[in-house]
């Protein structure tokens, strides 16, 4: 499980999260969207450690991610928004050093490799040196690395980017999956993906949670798509913006990033 | 200690698929080579002449560590301060550019192994380098009769050396996300280590203080074969000192 409380991150005077809070229940797949810019990745930053929160907390399964950091960070697989790879090494090398560095017991590490090479289609690439992967085999590498050392929480940040049609719907199901006895939180542009997988979402927009809501209680006959647009136009006090003016800002935040 | 033995395997087994080492290696040892051949043939025909001459105890005063091995290692030196700044600047500004950073900070381990763990991959590939430019005294020492304790001293302060030249470029590279940058602000304080006894004006005390900090003052009196504790020291210091900054520059990516 993870709680998020009043978290805020400032960037000198940039303020890019303001005080959010959600929870994500273990078991589920929670829905992190929001127009880019918007404070997602800076969000799953702080959650993984990878950096500190101006203030507030952030618990995971009851460990605080600054103050018990070591342990809460064993807890966590993490899939940034760029795959880490190292680029001069074979795939399996550098699953098996990341599975080492998680902390997997030395007489685990092979069989760790080589079943999560199997969950994600990597068998037959465990040879490749990672620099000369394909944009698809990159992401699955970056999704096998955060899956190594089996954890109860996963952040994905964008996972079925930059995937073909097929290795959309693999990757999905597979985290599908994994849901069962594990916190997911997953960050997005596709909407339908959202839909599909997962069990609740939070919108944040401008560094704020414009919505959290669990999927089966949108609002009947709206589409996730009519919510999102609805909940990142200012809390819906645009009068008169239609729908394509409110596409636009979304597609100008696009730029910026 | 299994964390910090995880990233230094990984680190080594780096340098040795990537060209950069391999240039920084073979530039090291070619010009040895060559600073070694020039000041032999020198010493040779210092020997001819001073032998034509009937000068029989110069001849004797004549020292292949002085004449020959003391000065290839003051050459190899500056080529340190050259190549040592080249080997070091991806260490932490590349993981920073590709985003292996995120891996590395959110994997359960501190940064005091992070640390540790590329210092020694570093530091492993350099003794290597150093010790293959053994060559040089191996020659001597089959063909002539120096004096091994001194060459061993010799020896040591360049390894000395060059470990501190490790240090502070993974200091200037934890600073940056631009190796270009990590590598010329290494090479600057590199450089001015080796100047910094050079201003004549100040009090006795600031002259001291320079004086200590200069390498040179250290290096060159191991070189002589003096092995004082001192020296030793002031490598050890000059080793960790920047090691201590470079893991308080990781560690910052989780204050502010």
């Amino acid at each position: 499980m993870i709680e998020v409380k009043d978290l805020t991150k400032t960037y000198g005077s940039f303020v890019a999260v303001k005080g959010i809070s959600f929870r994500a229940e273990s078991g589920q797949i929670l829905g992190f969207l929001g127009p880019n810019g918007a404070g997602k990745t800076t969000t799953m930053r702080i959650i993984t450690g990878f950096m500190p929160a101006t203030s507030g907390t952030v618990v995971i399964n009851g460990l605080d991610i600054f103050t018990n950091s070591l342990e809460a960070r064993r807890l966590i697989g993490y899939l940034p928004e760029n795959p880490p790879l190292y680029s001069d090494m074979r795939v399996e090398a550098y699953l098996n050093f990341v599975a080492k560095l998680r902390g997997v017991p030395r007489s685990e590490v092979e069989s760790a490799t080589q079943s999560v090479m199997e969950h994600c289609g990597l068998t037959h690439m465990a040879t490749r040196i990672c620099g000369q992967l394909s944009k698809g085999y990159r992401q699955r590498v970056g999704l096998a690395q955060a899956l190594i050392h089996d954890p109860q929480v996963l952040i994905l940040d964008e996972p079925t980017i930059g995937l073909d049609p097929r290795q959309i719907h693999e990757i999905r199901e597979l985290i599908r999956g994994l849901a069962a006895k594990r916190t997911i939180v997953l960050s997005t542009h596709i909407l339908p993906e959202v839909s599909q997988i997962c069990d609740r979402v939070v919108i944040i927009n401008d560094g704020t949670i414009a919505l959290e809501a669990k999927l089966s209680e949108l609002p009947e006959g709206s589409s996730l798509e009519e919510v999102f647009l609805h909940a990142i136009s200012k809390e819906g006090h645009l009068p008169g913006a239609t729908a394509e003016e409110t596409l636009e800002e979304v597609g100008a935040g696009h730029s910026e990033a | 200690m299994r964390n910090t033995l995880t990233i230094a395997g990984k680190e080594l087994m780096g340098y040795f698929v990537q060209p950069v080492a391999y240039v920084v290696l073979t530039v090291f040892l070619l010009l040895g080579g060559w600073f070694f051949f020039s000041l032999l043939q020198h010493f040779s025909e210092m020997l001819q002449m001073y032998q034509l001459m009937g000068g029989g105890q110069t001849v004797e005063q004549l020292n292949l560590n002085a004449q020959v091995i003391a000065p290839v290692l003051h050459d190899l030196s500056i080529v340190l301060v050259i190549v040592m700044p080249a080997l070091t600047m991806r260490v932490f500004a590349e993981e920073k550019r590709t985003g292996t950073y995120e891996l590395l900070l959110t994997a359960p381990i501190r940064t005091t192994e992070i640390v540790a763990g590329k210092f020694i991959a570093a530091a492993v590939f350099t003794l290597i380098m150093i010790a293959l430019a053994w060559i040089f005294p191996l020659i001597l020492i089959i063909f002539g009769n120096p004096e091994v304790g001194v060459m061993f001293a010799g020896y040591l302060a360049l390894a000395l050396l060059a470990l501190t030249f490790v240090a502070v470029g993974l200091f200037t590279s934890s600073v940056t996300q631009n190796q270009i940058i990590a590598a010329i602000s290494s090479f600057g304080i590199l450089i001015l280590l080796y100047v910094i006894s050079w201003p004549e004006a100040g009090g006795d005390t600031i002259k001291a203080i320079l004086k200590y900090l200069s390498i040179p003052e250290h290096f060159s009196t191991m070189v002589r074969g003096v092995i004082d504790t001192a020296d030793i020291v002031f490598f050890l210091s000059a080793i960790l000192l920047p090691l201590f900054l470079t893991q308080r520059a990781v560690e910052s990516a989780r204050w502010h």
